[in-house]
Protein backbone atom coordinates (compact mmCIF):
# COMPACT_ATOMS: atom_id res chain seq x y z
CA UNK A 1 0.00 0.00 0.00
CA UNK A 2 1.17 3.25 -0.65
CA UNK A 3 1.45 6.03 1.66
CA UNK A 4 -0.48 8.93 1.56
CA UNK A 5 -1.55 11.61 4.08
CA UNK A 6 -4.26 12.40 2.37
CA UNK A 7 -5.71 8.64 2.64
CA UNK A 8 -8.55 8.57 4.94
CA UNK A 9 -8.04 5.01 6.59
CA UNK A 10 -4.80 6.34 7.63
CA UNK A 11 -6.79 9.07 9.67
CA UNK A 12 -9.12 6.66 10.60
CA UNK A 13 -6.61 4.08 12.32
CA UNK A 14 -4.86 7.22 13.84
CA UNK A 15 -8.24 8.51 15.26
CA UNK A 16 -8.71 4.90 16.51
CA UNK A 17 -5.17 5.07 18.22
CA UNK A 18 -6.31 8.05 19.77
CA UNK A 19 -9.30 6.82 21.40
CA UNK A 20 -7.71 3.95 22.33
CA UNK A 21 -5.00 5.19 23.82
CA UNK A 22 -7.89 7.36 26.01
CA UNK A 23 -8.81 3.53 27.14
CA UNK A 24 -5.61 2.85 28.21
CA UNK A 25 -4.48 5.90 30.31
CA UNK A 26 -7.86 5.28 32.38
CA UNK A 27 -6.67 1.67 33.13
CA UNK A 28 -3.16 2.95 33.50
CA UNK A 29 -4.71 5.29 36.16
CA UNK A 30 -5.59 3.35 39.36
CA UNK A 31 -2.39 0.94 38.55
CA UNK A 32 -0.37 4.16 39.09
CA UNK A 33 -2.17 5.54 41.64
CA UNK A 34 -1.68 2.26 44.22
CA UNK A 35 2.09 2.22 43.10
CA UNK A 36 2.84 5.54 43.17
CA UNK A 37 1.21 5.73 46.93
CA UNK A 38 1.67 2.22 48.51
CA UNK A 39 4.38 1.00 46.68
CA UNK A 40 2.51 -2.11 45.72
CA UNK A 41 2.35 -3.48 41.91
CA UNK A 42 -1.13 -5.18 42.10
CA UNK A 43 -0.63 -7.44 39.23
CA UNK A 44 -4.02 -8.48 39.51
CA UNK A 45 -5.17 -5.12 38.56
CA UNK A 46 -7.12 -6.18 35.86
CA UNK A 47 -8.86 -9.09 37.49
CA UNK A 48 -10.59 -6.78 39.14
CA UNK A 49 -11.63 -5.11 35.94
CA UNK A 50 -12.48 -8.40 34.97
CA UNK A 51 -14.57 -8.73 38.13
CA UNK A 52 -16.58 -5.34 37.40
CA UNK A 53 -17.53 -6.81 33.95
CA UNK A 54 -19.47 -8.93 35.05
CA UNK A 55 -20.96 -7.31 38.24
CA UNK A 56 -22.21 -4.93 35.42
CA UNK A 57 -22.88 -7.58 32.96
CA UNK A 58 -25.00 -10.18 35.09
CA UNK A 59 -26.81 -7.04 36.74
CA UNK A 60 -27.92 -5.35 33.25
CA UNK A 61 -28.85 -8.86 32.06
CA UNK A 62 -29.97 -10.92 34.85
CA UNK A 63 -31.48 -8.67 37.14
CA UNK A 64 -32.69 -5.57 34.69
CA UNK A 65 -30.85 -3.00 36.24
CA UNK A 66 -30.66 -0.02 34.19
CA UNK A 67 -27.35 0.31 32.58
CA UNK A 68 -25.86 3.76 34.73
CA UNK A 69 -27.27 2.03 37.48
CA UNK A 70 -25.60 -0.89 36.50
CA UNK A 71 -22.20 0.64 35.89
CA UNK A 72 -22.45 2.78 39.45
CA UNK A 73 -22.66 -0.36 41.26
CA UNK A 74 -19.45 -1.63 39.35
CA UNK A 75 -17.58 1.14 39.97
CA UNK A 76 -18.53 0.77 43.71
CA UNK A 77 -18.02 -3.12 43.77
CA UNK A 78 -14.65 -3.02 42.38
CA UNK A 79 -13.70 -0.01 45.13
CA UNK A 80 -14.74 -2.21 47.62
CA UNK A 81 -12.58 -5.46 46.11
CA UNK A 82 -9.63 -2.55 45.80
CA UNK A 83 -9.47 -1.89 50.12
CA UNK A 84 -10.42 -5.39 50.67
CA UNK A 85 -7.60 -6.40 48.59
CA UNK A 86 -5.35 -3.85 50.74
CA UNK A 87 -6.82 -5.25 53.90
CA UNK A 88 -6.80 -8.62 53.81
CA UNK A 89 -3.30 -9.22 51.00
CA UNK A 90 -1.30 -5.96 50.73
CA UNK A 91 -1.21 -4.84 54.79
CA UNK A 92 0.00 -8.14 56.37
CA UNK A 93 2.66 -8.04 53.82
CA UNK A 94 3.44 -4.54 53.13
CA UNK A 95 6.90 -4.17 55.02
CA UNK A 96 8.20 -7.08 53.41
CA UNK A 97 10.35 -7.57 50.37
CA UNK A 98 8.53 -6.42 47.21
CA UNK A 99 8.92 -9.61 45.77
CA UNK A 100 6.22 -10.54 48.28
CA UNK A 101 3.87 -8.41 47.01
CA UNK A 102 4.48 -9.22 43.66
CA UNK A 103 3.73 -13.12 44.10
CA UNK A 104 1.06 -12.91 46.08
CA UNK A 105 -0.93 -10.37 44.22
CA UNK A 106 0.12 -12.86 41.59
CA UNK A 107 -0.85 -15.49 43.45
CA UNK A 108 -4.56 -13.45 43.67
CA UNK A 109 -4.63 -13.17 39.85
CA UNK A 110 -4.77 -16.92 39.49
CA UNK A 111 -7.24 -17.21 42.43
CA UNK A 112 -9.92 -14.94 40.96
CA UNK A 113 -9.48 -16.09 37.19
CA UNK A 114 -10.12 -19.74 38.42
CA UNK A 115 -12.69 -18.40 40.60
CA UNK A 116 -14.35 -16.65 37.26
CA UNK A 117 -14.03 -19.58 35.51
CA UNK A 118 -15.92 -21.75 38.31
CA UNK A 119 -18.96 -19.38 38.96
CA UNK A 120 -19.19 -18.04 35.15
CA UNK A 121 -17.79 -20.73 32.79
CA UNK A 122 -15.42 -19.54 30.23
CA UNK A 123 -18.63 -18.64 27.99
CA UNK A 124 -17.98 -15.18 26.06
CA UNK A 125 -20.95 -13.10 27.04
CA UNK A 126 -21.64 -9.32 24.90
CA UNK A 127 -23.81 -7.13 26.92
CA UNK A 128 -25.14 -6.39 23.87
CA UNK A 129 -25.44 -2.85 23.80
CA UNK A 130 -24.93 -0.82 20.69
CA UNK A 131 -24.35 2.37 19.63
CA UNK A 132 -23.33 2.17 15.94
CA UNK A 133 -20.93 4.65 14.20
CA UNK A 134 -20.74 8.04 13.20
CA UNK A 135 -19.66 9.01 10.54
CA UNK A 136 -17.25 11.99 10.36
CA UNK A 137 -15.56 12.90 6.57
CA UNK A 138 -14.86 9.59 5.02
CA UNK A 139 -14.59 7.95 8.35
CA UNK A 140 -16.82 5.64 10.64
CA UNK A 141 -16.09 6.06 13.96
CA UNK A 142 -17.29 3.85 16.97
CA UNK A 143 -19.88 6.20 19.14
CA UNK A 144 -19.09 3.52 22.37
CA UNK A 145 -15.26 4.16 21.68
CA UNK A 146 -15.68 7.91 21.74
CA UNK A 147 -17.84 7.64 24.65
CA UNK A 148 -14.91 5.54 26.57
CA UNK A 149 -12.67 7.76 25.26
CA UNK A 150 -14.59 10.94 26.56
CA UNK A 151 -15.25 9.53 30.11
CA UNK A 152 -11.41 8.37 30.31
CA UNK A 153 -10.47 12.02 29.92
CA UNK A 154 -12.73 13.52 32.42
CA UNK A 155 -11.45 10.92 34.84
CA UNK A 156 -8.19 12.08 34.47
CA UNK A 157 -8.74 15.49 35.03
CA UNK A 158 -11.12 14.77 37.56
CA UNK A 159 -8.29 12.70 39.25
CA UNK A 160 -6.11 15.43 38.36
CA UNK A 161 -8.51 17.90 40.26
CA UNK A 162 -8.89 15.95 43.14
CA UNK A 163 -5.53 14.77 44.23
CA UNK A 164 -4.57 18.49 43.35
CA UNK A 165 -7.36 20.77 45.37
CA UNK A 166 -8.67 18.33 48.19
CA UNK A 167 -7.26 17.92 51.62
CA UNK A 168 -7.43 14.13 51.21
CA UNK A 169 -5.57 14.30 47.57
CA UNK A 170 -3.00 16.32 49.08
CA UNK A 171 -2.53 13.54 51.73
CA UNK A 172 -2.59 11.05 49.20
CA UNK A 173 -0.12 13.09 47.26
CA UNK A 174 2.19 13.70 50.69
CA UNK A 175 2.40 10.24 52.14
CA UNK A 176 4.04 9.08 48.93
CA UNK A 177 6.51 11.16 49.65
CA UNK A 178 6.98 10.41 53.82
CA UNK A 179 4.84 8.26 55.18
CA UNK A 180 6.20 8.49 58.87
CA UNK A 181 5.37 11.50 59.54
CA UNK A 182 1.97 11.90 58.41
CA UNK A 183 0.53 11.65 61.99
CA UNK A 184 2.52 14.92 62.75
CA UNK A 185 -0.35 16.42 60.57
CA UNK A 186 -3.24 14.33 62.03
CA UNK A 187 -3.46 11.84 59.10
CA UNK A 188 -3.44 8.21 59.52
CA UNK A 189 -1.38 6.04 57.09
CA UNK A 190 -3.25 3.41 57.48
CA UNK A 191 -7.07 5.13 56.28
CA UNK A 192 -4.57 6.84 53.32
CA UNK A 193 -3.57 3.70 52.08
CA UNK A 194 -7.43 2.40 52.27
CA UNK A 195 -8.51 5.08 50.86
CA UNK A 196 -6.20 5.30 47.65
CA UNK A 197 -6.96 1.26 47.27
CA UNK A 198 -10.42 1.83 47.01
CA UNK A 199 -9.81 4.96 44.65
CA UNK A 200 -7.88 2.51 42.44
CA UNK A 201 -9.92 0.26 42.46
CA UNK A 202 -12.94 2.65 41.89
CA UNK A 203 -10.67 3.45 38.51
CA UNK A 204 -10.67 -0.27 37.86
CA UNK A 205 -14.31 -0.28 38.01
CA UNK A 206 -14.50 2.89 35.15
CA UNK A 207 -12.23 0.70 33.57
CA UNK A 208 -14.80 -2.24 33.35
CA UNK A 209 -17.66 0.12 32.36
CA UNK A 210 -15.98 1.39 29.84
CA UNK A 211 -14.49 -2.25 28.48
CA UNK A 212 -17.68 -3.42 28.88
CA UNK A 213 -18.96 -1.12 25.92
CA UNK A 214 -16.15 -2.32 23.66
CA UNK A 215 -15.20 -6.01 23.92
CA UNK A 216 -17.04 -10.08 25.19
CA UNK A 217 -16.36 -10.48 28.99
CA UNK A 218 -14.53 -13.88 29.46
CA UNK A 219 -12.54 -15.27 32.52
CA UNK A 220 -9.40 -15.01 30.98
CA UNK A 221 -10.18 -10.82 29.41
CA UNK A 222 -7.86 -10.10 32.55
CA UNK A 223 -4.73 -11.31 30.54
CA UNK A 224 -5.44 -9.13 27.69
CA UNK A 225 -5.26 -6.29 29.59
CA UNK A 226 -3.27 -6.41 32.45
CA UNK A 227 0.10 -6.67 30.93
CA UNK A 228 -0.93 -3.72 28.27
CA UNK A 229 -1.25 -1.69 31.58
CA UNK A 230 1.44 -2.70 33.58
CA UNK A 231 3.76 -1.64 29.93
CA UNK A 232 1.78 1.46 29.96
CA UNK A 233 2.71 2.13 33.16
CA UNK A 234 6.50 1.29 33.15
CA UNK A 235 6.71 2.48 30.14
CA UNK A 236 5.70 5.78 31.16
CA UNK A 237 7.24 5.69 34.37
CA UNK A 238 5.64 3.61 37.27
CA UNK A 239 4.35 5.74 39.73
CA UNK A 240 4.13 8.90 37.17
CA UNK A 241 1.04 9.48 35.98
CA UNK A 242 1.56 12.10 33.74
CA UNK A 243 4.00 9.52 32.48
CA UNK A 244 1.86 7.28 32.29
CA UNK A 245 -1.16 9.05 30.60
CA UNK A 246 1.53 9.96 27.94
CA UNK A 247 2.61 6.42 27.20
CA UNK A 248 -0.59 4.90 26.86
CA UNK A 249 -1.14 7.66 23.33
CA UNK A 250 2.16 6.38 22.45
CA UNK A 251 1.18 2.51 22.78
CA UNK A 252 -2.03 3.19 21.60
CA UNK A 253 -0.62 4.90 18.47
CA UNK A 254 1.94 2.22 18.14
CA UNK A 255 -0.60 -0.72 17.82
CA UNK A 256 -3.48 1.01 15.70
CA UNK A 257 -0.57 2.33 12.82
CA UNK A 258 2.15 -0.71 13.64
CA UNK A 259 -1.19 -2.69 12.84
CA UNK A 260 -2.20 -0.61 9.47
CA UNK A 261 0.27 -1.79 6.85
CA UNK A 262 -0.33 -5.43 7.91
CA UNK A 263 -2.14 -7.38 10.22
CA UNK A 264 -3.58 -6.33 13.06
CA UNK A 265 -1.76 -8.52 15.76
CA UNK A 266 1.63 -7.24 13.85
CA UNK A 267 0.24 -3.91 15.49
CA UNK A 268 1.00 -5.90 19.14
CA UNK A 269 4.21 -7.24 18.14
CA UNK A 270 5.57 -3.51 16.94
CA UNK A 271 4.32 -2.14 20.22
CA UNK A 272 5.85 -5.12 22.40
CA UNK A 273 9.00 -4.61 20.50
CA UNK A 274 8.93 -0.39 21.00
CA UNK A 275 8.26 -1.30 25.09
CA UNK A 276 11.41 -3.84 24.86
CA UNK A 277 13.79 -1.19 23.26
CA UNK A 278 12.58 1.25 25.15
CA UNK A 279 13.36 -0.68 28.12
CA UNK A 280 17.10 -0.89 26.96
CA UNK A 281 17.14 3.14 26.53
CA UNK A 282 14.89 4.21 29.31
CA UNK A 283 14.20 1.58 31.99
CA UNK A 284 13.32 4.28 34.60
CA UNK A 285 10.51 5.11 31.81
CA UNK A 286 9.79 8.50 29.80
CA UNK A 287 9.04 10.40 32.91
CA UNK A 288 10.15 8.26 35.77
CA UNK A 289 13.17 9.36 37.89
CA UNK A 290 16.58 7.31 37.85
CA UNK A 291 16.95 4.94 41.06
CA UNK B 1 -0.71 22.78 79.93
CA UNK B 2 1.72 19.39 79.24
CA UNK B 3 2.99 16.79 81.99
CA UNK B 4 4.89 14.31 81.57
CA UNK B 5 5.17 11.80 84.70
CA UNK B 6 7.58 9.18 85.14
CA UNK B 7 7.46 8.36 81.39
CA UNK B 8 9.48 5.49 79.80
CA UNK B 9 9.64 4.62 75.64
CA UNK B 10 11.61 3.51 73.55
CA UNK B 11 12.49 1.76 70.04
CA UNK B 12 11.91 -2.33 69.96
CA UNK B 13 13.71 -3.43 73.01
CA UNK B 14 16.10 0.02 73.45
CA UNK B 15 15.18 2.26 75.89
CA UNK B 16 15.60 6.10 75.38
CA UNK B 17 13.52 7.07 78.19
CA UNK B 18 13.88 6.38 82.03
CA UNK B 19 11.33 7.36 84.08
CA UNK B 20 10.81 11.08 82.90
CA UNK B 21 9.10 14.10 84.63
CA UNK B 22 8.54 17.11 83.26
CA UNK B 23 6.15 20.20 83.03
CA UNK B 24 4.64 22.98 80.50
CA UNK B 25 2.84 25.53 81.88
CA UNK B 26 0.95 27.49 79.68
CA UNK B 27 2.12 30.50 78.06
CA UNK B 28 6.10 29.39 79.25
CA UNK B 29 8.93 28.05 76.87
CA UNK B 30 10.99 25.75 78.12
CA UNK B 31 14.00 23.97 76.69
CA UNK B 32 14.88 19.89 76.70
CA UNK B 33 18.94 20.23 76.60
CA UNK B 34 21.80 17.84 76.32
CA UNK B 35 24.05 15.89 74.31
CA UNK B 36 23.08 13.89 71.30
CA UNK B 37 21.61 10.49 71.86
CA UNK B 38 20.11 12.02 75.26
CA UNK B 39 16.56 11.05 74.24
CA UNK B 40 15.60 14.29 73.36
CA UNK B 41 13.89 13.50 69.78
CA UNK B 42 12.58 10.42 71.71
CA UNK B 43 10.65 13.06 74.66
CA UNK B 44 9.06 14.86 71.62
CA UNK B 45 8.34 11.96 69.81
CA UNK B 46 6.57 9.49 72.80
CA UNK B 47 4.56 12.81 73.39
CA UNK B 48 3.49 12.80 69.81
CA UNK B 49 2.52 8.90 70.62
CA UNK B 50 4.66 8.80 67.46
CA UNK B 51 6.64 5.91 69.63
CA UNK B 52 4.95 3.78 72.48
CA UNK B 53 4.79 4.65 75.88
CA UNK B 54 6.23 2.00 77.91
CA UNK B 55 5.14 3.44 81.73
CA UNK B 56 4.41 6.51 83.22
CA UNK B 57 1.86 9.02 82.19
CA UNK B 58 1.13 11.34 79.47
CA UNK B 59 -1.61 14.60 79.62
CA UNK B 60 -2.63 17.77 77.99
CA UNK B 61 -4.54 20.25 80.01
CA UNK B 62 -5.97 17.60 82.37
CA UNK B 63 -6.34 15.10 79.36
CA UNK B 64 -4.68 12.20 79.21
CA UNK B 65 -2.69 11.28 76.28
CA UNK B 66 -1.54 7.39 77.40
CA UNK B 67 -3.76 5.80 75.01
CA UNK B 68 -4.66 8.34 72.31
CA UNK B 69 -2.89 7.39 68.85
CA UNK B 70 -0.83 8.91 67.31
CA UNK B 71 -3.01 10.84 64.18
CA UNK B 72 -5.15 12.14 67.12
CA UNK B 73 -2.93 14.20 69.12
CA UNK B 74 -2.67 17.44 67.02
CA UNK B 75 -6.61 17.95 67.61
CA UNK B 76 -5.46 18.42 71.39
CA UNK B 77 -3.58 21.12 70.48
CA UNK B 78 -0.17 19.95 70.14
CA UNK B 79 1.72 20.75 66.94
CA UNK B 80 5.22 18.77 66.47
CA UNK B 81 7.86 20.30 64.53
CA UNK B 82 9.99 17.13 63.38
CA UNK B 83 13.84 16.91 63.59
CA UNK B 84 15.18 17.51 59.99
CA UNK B 85 11.95 19.39 59.16
CA UNK B 86 10.43 16.63 57.26
CA UNK B 87 8.87 18.57 54.74
CA UNK B 88 6.83 17.48 51.31
CA UNK B 89 9.94 17.87 49.09
CA UNK B 90 7.49 17.54 45.79
CA UNK B 91 4.56 19.84 47.51
CA UNK B 92 4.63 23.05 47.05
CA UNK B 93 4.85 25.50 50.60
CA UNK B 94 1.67 26.53 50.41
CA UNK B 95 0.56 22.50 49.74
CA UNK B 96 2.49 21.88 52.61
CA UNK B 97 1.24 24.22 54.71
CA UNK B 98 -2.59 22.76 53.73
CA UNK B 99 -0.90 19.67 55.00
CA UNK B 100 -0.57 21.38 58.25
CA UNK B 101 -4.40 22.12 58.59
CA UNK B 102 -5.77 18.74 57.50
CA UNK B 103 -7.48 18.21 61.21
CA UNK B 104 -11.00 18.96 60.91
CA UNK B 105 -10.99 21.93 63.15
CA UNK B 106 -8.57 23.45 61.04
CA UNK B 107 -9.81 23.17 57.40
CA UNK B 108 -12.36 25.71 58.52
CA UNK B 109 -9.86 28.29 59.66
CA UNK B 110 -7.56 27.47 56.63
CA UNK B 111 -7.46 30.65 55.30
CA UNK B 112 -7.57 32.54 58.74
CA UNK B 113 -4.39 30.32 59.27
CA UNK B 114 -2.77 30.85 56.00
CA UNK B 115 -2.50 34.41 56.50
CA UNK B 116 -1.41 34.75 59.71
CA UNK B 117 1.46 32.33 58.77
CA UNK B 118 2.38 34.32 55.87
CA UNK B 119 2.15 37.33 57.92
CA UNK B 120 4.85 35.89 60.14
CA UNK B 121 6.80 34.79 57.44
CA UNK B 122 6.93 36.78 54.27
CA UNK B 123 9.18 35.11 52.69
CA UNK B 124 6.81 31.89 52.65
CA UNK B 125 4.57 33.97 50.74
CA UNK B 126 6.50 34.86 48.06
CA UNK B 127 7.86 31.35 47.59
CA UNK B 128 4.22 29.61 47.55
CA UNK B 129 4.02 28.16 44.63
CA UNK B 130 7.68 26.97 45.12
CA UNK B 131 8.33 23.36 45.83
CA UNK B 132 9.22 22.93 49.43
CA UNK B 133 12.65 20.51 48.50
CA UNK B 134 14.09 23.13 46.84
CA UNK B 135 14.38 26.26 49.14
CA UNK B 136 17.61 26.63 51.52
CA UNK B 137 17.54 25.28 54.98
CA UNK B 138 16.83 27.99 56.60
CA UNK B 139 13.40 28.86 54.62
CA UNK B 140 12.37 24.88 54.68
CA UNK B 141 12.64 25.57 58.52
CA UNK B 142 10.15 28.50 58.58
CA UNK B 143 8.03 26.54 56.11
CA UNK B 144 8.30 23.83 58.77
CA UNK B 145 7.55 25.98 61.73
CA UNK B 146 4.68 27.52 59.82
CA UNK B 147 3.06 24.30 58.62
CA UNK B 148 3.22 23.45 62.23
CA UNK B 149 1.17 26.37 63.18
CA UNK B 150 -1.76 26.04 60.70
CA UNK B 151 -3.54 23.48 62.89
CA UNK B 152 -4.13 26.58 65.27
CA UNK B 153 -2.19 24.86 68.33
CA UNK B 154 -1.79 25.85 71.73
CA UNK B 155 1.39 24.16 72.38
CA UNK B 156 4.53 23.67 69.81
CA UNK B 157 6.95 21.35 69.89
CA UNK B 158 10.24 22.42 67.92
CA UNK B 159 12.86 19.23 67.80
CA UNK B 160 15.76 20.96 66.87
CA UNK B 161 15.05 23.75 64.68
CA UNK B 162 18.39 25.04 64.56
CA UNK B 163 20.49 21.97 63.67
CA UNK B 164 21.87 21.93 60.32
CA UNK B 165 21.55 25.07 59.35
CA UNK B 166 24.40 27.93 58.66
CA UNK B 167 25.34 30.09 61.85
CA UNK B 168 23.38 33.53 60.56
CA UNK B 169 20.42 31.34 59.92
CA UNK B 170 20.73 29.80 63.06
CA UNK B 171 20.36 33.20 64.90
CA UNK B 172 17.52 34.07 62.29
CA UNK B 173 15.80 30.44 63.86
CA UNK B 174 16.27 31.88 67.22
CA UNK B 175 14.86 35.40 66.61
CA UNK B 176 11.87 33.24 65.45
CA UNK B 177 10.88 31.61 68.06
CA UNK B 178 11.47 34.52 70.14
CA UNK B 179 8.34 35.91 67.72
CA UNK B 180 6.31 32.60 68.24
CA UNK B 181 6.20 33.01 72.19
CA UNK B 182 5.04 36.66 71.67
CA UNK B 183 2.09 35.40 69.78
CA UNK B 184 1.36 33.50 72.91
CA UNK B 185 2.27 29.91 72.05
CA UNK B 186 3.81 27.94 74.66
CA UNK B 187 6.43 26.04 73.18
CA UNK B 188 8.59 23.11 74.02
CA UNK B 189 12.00 23.07 72.18
CA UNK B 190 14.43 20.38 72.24
CA UNK B 191 18.47 22.08 71.08
CA UNK B 192 21.96 20.89 71.44
CA UNK B 193 22.65 24.77 70.61
CA UNK B 194 22.41 25.33 74.29
CA UNK B 195 23.52 28.47 74.72
CA UNK B 196 21.55 30.11 72.18
CA UNK B 197 18.50 28.31 73.01
CA UNK B 198 18.66 29.11 76.98
CA UNK B 199 18.82 33.14 75.78
CA UNK B 200 15.14 32.34 74.29
CA UNK B 201 13.29 30.04 76.93
CA UNK B 202 12.11 30.47 80.51
CA UNK B 203 13.01 27.71 82.53
CA UNK B 204 15.16 24.07 80.48
CA UNK B 205 15.70 20.76 81.33
CA UNK B 206 18.84 18.81 81.40
CA UNK B 207 18.56 15.03 79.59
CA UNK B 208 21.31 12.81 79.89
CA UNK B 209 20.97 8.77 78.58
CA UNK B 210 17.65 9.32 79.14
CA UNK B 211 16.91 10.66 82.25
CA UNK B 212 16.48 14.48 83.64
CA UNK B 213 19.90 15.54 85.17
CA UNK B 214 18.81 18.94 85.79
CA UNK B 215 16.42 21.37 85.55
CA UNK B 216 15.43 25.42 86.08
CA UNK B 217 15.26 28.84 85.03
CA UNK B 218 17.32 28.94 81.90
CA UNK B 219 20.08 31.78 83.58
CA UNK B 220 20.78 29.53 86.61
CA UNK B 221 21.46 26.99 83.89
CA UNK B 222 23.33 29.03 81.99
CA UNK B 223 25.63 30.15 84.89
CA UNK B 224 25.31 26.37 86.06
CA UNK B 225 29.05 25.50 86.40
CA UNK B 226 28.86 22.10 85.33
CA UNK B 227 26.71 22.66 82.31
CA UNK B 228 29.21 25.96 81.35
CA UNK B 229 31.93 23.12 81.08
CA UNK B 230 30.34 20.04 80.02
CA UNK B 231 27.79 21.57 77.01
CA UNK B 232 28.91 25.36 76.45
CA UNK B 233 32.77 24.58 76.31
CA UNK B 234 33.61 27.93 78.53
Amino acid sequence: MEFSLLDPFLWETVIQGLLFGGVLALLSLGLNIIFGVIDVVWICYAELIMLGMYTIYFLYTDFGVPLPLAFLAGILVVAALGALLHHLVIRPILHTEPINQLLVTGGVLFFLQGLATMLFSVEFRNLGVSFGSVEVGEMYLPISRIIAFSVSIVAVVALWLFLKKTYLGTAIRAISQDRDVMPLMGVSPRRIYLVTSALGGGLAGLGACLLVLLYDIHPAIGLTFGPITFMVCVLGGLGNMIGGFIAAFIFAEFIALGGFYAEVEWGYVRAFVFFIVMMFIRPQGILGSKS
Amino acid sequence: MLTLENVSAGYGTFQALFGVSLEVRAGEAVAVIGPNGAGKTSLLRVISKVIALNGGHIAMEGQSLDSVPAHRVIELGIAHVPEHRRLFPRLTVEENLRMGAFINGARSRFDERLAFVYDLFPRMKERRHQLAGTMSGGEQQMCAIGRGLMSGPKLLLLDEPSAGLAPVIVQQVFDLVRRIRQEGYTVLIVEQNIQQVLKVVDRAYLLEVGRIKMSGASRELLENDEVRRAYIGL
